[in-house]
């Protein structure tokens, strides 16, 4: 095989790629702004209003309690909290964020309690809206810390030590280091957008290649010259899969660039260190070598699979049509691997798509089950090779390349 | 040289079933002589120098181009030849001079030959002016003169025209069909097809007439006058061709 030919295309089909501003902006562009646009630019934006949103001072309206001066003065004393007199309309206050929540002590609350009699607190807030549950939740602790305060006196009154009422303690303690931990939690998303960027990396040079040379009447012209198709297909392939492994890279590097930023940044608040805590991830370059081998091969089933399908298309509109669909062929496995409990198992790892991106879940969170990772990278690569013959079978078919 | 042996393709349509596109075409082309293949459209013609261009390849027959079988050898074949359609465009992204040395390097030239050889072609055809400009900025005569310079760049023995001038102003039209005469004049097989008869009485040294793929009638112009008891070239070609043309519609 002559690869000075295939040399000769990838280098010409490359030269036309980088000129194409089309091109430029699905395999460039894209990959590179995307991520700092949805992390630093929505990231920052979710962290600092989750910031600002528990550094206001909330209104909540106090209903009754005029008969428990104890309570009313303690809720009066809580740290970053107003508390407004009943007025009428207070629903509709809550609803319209004039007011955040709403504490309704009822009558004799406070003389029942030393009766030990049961009395129920109401707190009425706004369900789903950050600052309003916020409000509720200082309501809420500070009321269950005065119930506590109340059975300690009661306990300690009658000689009982606290052990009666909580004989022993449940503690949740992690042994996974950070990296595991955040890996677990992002994982499938690093796996997810690498294949799912292959994928539209590969798409428009795929279509621009095949369909938009039949479109352009260049198709003829190349199939004039003496090259053998083989060493034109090869050619157009690498182009392709350039463009595949070009923008999972630039996705990768700029996800990273990205992670950082949003951290640096979100650490000039109290409420965003808080919150940025549970965005930051850590890729390693062990972990960015090994998800570039195993986005490898899918890159190569992605780029000849694209090329064969856009190949029957006579236009670049028609293979926009055929290849369109593709994009849920990928996204539904990509996605599944996200879901909670969807393990990497050997069944698992012969689907294509699933596999690798379970994988990569698995390689950002630091594990390596070298077994699975061998049948993965081994099976992708023989639906890749497979791909590829079509794809050459395809380019020396008549009726494909003269459909009419 | 080109000697086509029972050229035969034939395509399957849905609706139509078979079709035979060319049906047992036999001719020969010889060096410094222009073959001009007269149809109407449809008759065939593309399909024929597509076959010996070996851009498709024969269902049945073969052909010979400068010694090379187009089924056998069809990359050997694709060295020899020089092939020009107005379905033949440009990359449109590539500077005229890209354009050209890409095809000069897929046939395997050298760099210094390259450059030699692209240097000669575009002061000849006076490309100098655009040779860095890219082909979509290009104007029609510039496109005509940048396919011209491609087919040119590996020096092929053999010429094939595909109706080059289908579609070309005038002044477009006189450059191809000047292009055609030198290639003739150098030495070169041309064979060219057409189904503007002024061209083919202008240019061609042998004309041959394709119907619903097959070859008709061969001669020199001076040999069909004589046959067909008729001066004009047009009249020729609808008295051998009615017949069939009648024939054709009533199936």
């Amino acid at each position: 095989m002559s690869m000075r030919n295939v040399g000769i295309v990838y280098r010409k089909e490359l030269t036309e790629a980088l000129r194409d501003r089309r091109t430029v902006i699905s395999t460039i562009l894209v990959p590179l702004l995307l991520f700092p646009v949805l992390s630093v630019g929505f990231g920052s934006l979710a962290v600092t209003l989750v910031g600002k949103a528990k550094e206001e001072v909330p209104k909540v309206m106090l209903r009754g309690g005029e008969d428990s001066p104890a309570v009313i003065e303690g809720l009066k004393k809580l740290d970053k909290i107003e508390i407004v007199p009943e007025t009428p309309g207070w629903k509709d206050q809550i609803i319209n964020k004039e007011i955040r929540a709403a504490v309704e002590i009822p009558s004799g609350f406070q003389a029942d309690v030393a009766q030990q009699k049961s009395d129920t607190v109401k707190i009425f807030n706004y369900q789903g809206e950050m600052k309003s549950e916020f409000a509720s939740d200082k309501i809420e602790t500070y009321m269950k810390e005065y119930r506590d305060k109340v059975v300690k006196e009661r306990l300690a009154a009658k000689n009982l030590a606290e052990t009666v009422l909580k004989p022993f303690e449940v503690n949740r303690e992690n042994v996974a280091p950070p990296e595991k931990v955040s890996g677990a939690a992002f994982g499938g998303i690093i796996g997810y957008m690498v294949i799912l960027l292959c994928m539209t990396g590969a798409m428009y040079p795929s279509m621009d290649l095949t369909a938009g040379e039949k479109e352009r009447g260049t198709m003829e012209t190349i199939l004039s010259s003496p090259i053998s198709r083989m060493h034109l297909v090869l050619g157009k392939f690498f182009l392709i899969l350039t463009a595949a492994l070009g923008t999972a890279a630039l996705s990768v590097l700029s996800m990273g660039v990205s992670f950082s930023v949003l951290s640096h940044y979100t650490g000039k608040t109290e409420g965003g260190r808080a919150a940025a805590a549970e965005f930051v991830l850590k890729l390693g370059p062990k972990t960015v070598i090994s998800v570039f081998l195993m986005a490898l091969p899918i890159a190569v089933l992605f780029s000849a699979t694209l090329m064969t399908i856009a190949l029957f298309a006579k236009t670049y509109k028609e293979a926009q049509s055929y290849l369109t669909p593709m994009t849920f062929v990928v996204i539904i496995p990509a996605v599944a691997a996200m879901l909670p409990g969807v393990e990497l198992t050997p069944k698992l790892s012969l689907i294509p798509i699933l596999g690798t991106s379970l994988l990569c879940k698995e390689l950002v969170a630091g594990t390596y089950h070298w077994n699975l990772i061998a049948i993965i990278f081994a099976s992708n690569c023989v639906y890749a090779a497979v791909a590829l013959f079509l794809a050459i079978k395809m380019f020396q078919r008549e009726s494909v390349l003269f459909r009419s | 040289m080109i000697e086509a042996r029972a050229l035969s393709k034939r395509f399957q349509d849905k609706k139509r079933g078979e079709i035979r596109a060319v049906d047992n075409v036999s001719f020969t082309c010889q060096p410094g002589k222009i073959y001009g293949l007269l149809g109407a459209n449809g008759a065939g013609k593309t399909t024929t120098l597509r076959m010996l261009a070996t851009i498709l390849e024969p269902t049945d027959g073969t052909a010979i181009v400068c010694g090379h079988d187009v089924v056998e050898q069809p990359e050997k074949v694709r060295a020899n030849v020089g092939f020009l359609s107005t379905a033949t465009a440009l990359y449109r992204r590539l500077t005229a001079q890209e354009f050209v040395e890409y095809f000069g390097r897929l046939n395997g030239l050298d760099e210094a030959t390259l450059k030699k050889r692209v240097d000669d072609i575009f002061n000849r055809l006076d490309m100098n002016g655009f040779r860095d400009r890219r082909c979509d900025k290009l104007s029609t005569g510039m496109m005509q003169k940048t396919s011209i310079a491609r087919t040119l760049v590996h020096d092929p023995p053999v010429m094939i025209f595909d109706e080059p001038t289908n579609g070309l102003d005038i002044m477009t039209a006189r450059t191809i069909t000047a292009f055609i005469r030198e290639c003739r004049n150098s030495g070169k097989t041309v064979i060219f097809s057409t189904h503007i008869m002024s061209e083919v009485e202008k240019l061609c040294d042998t004309i041959g007439i394709i119907q619903s793929g097959k070859l008709l009638v061969e001669g020199s112009l001076d040999q069909l006058r004589d046959k067909y008891a008729e001066h004009e070239l047009e009249e020729i070609f609808v008295k051998v061709v009615t017949p069939h043309f009648v024939a054709e519609e009533a199936n």
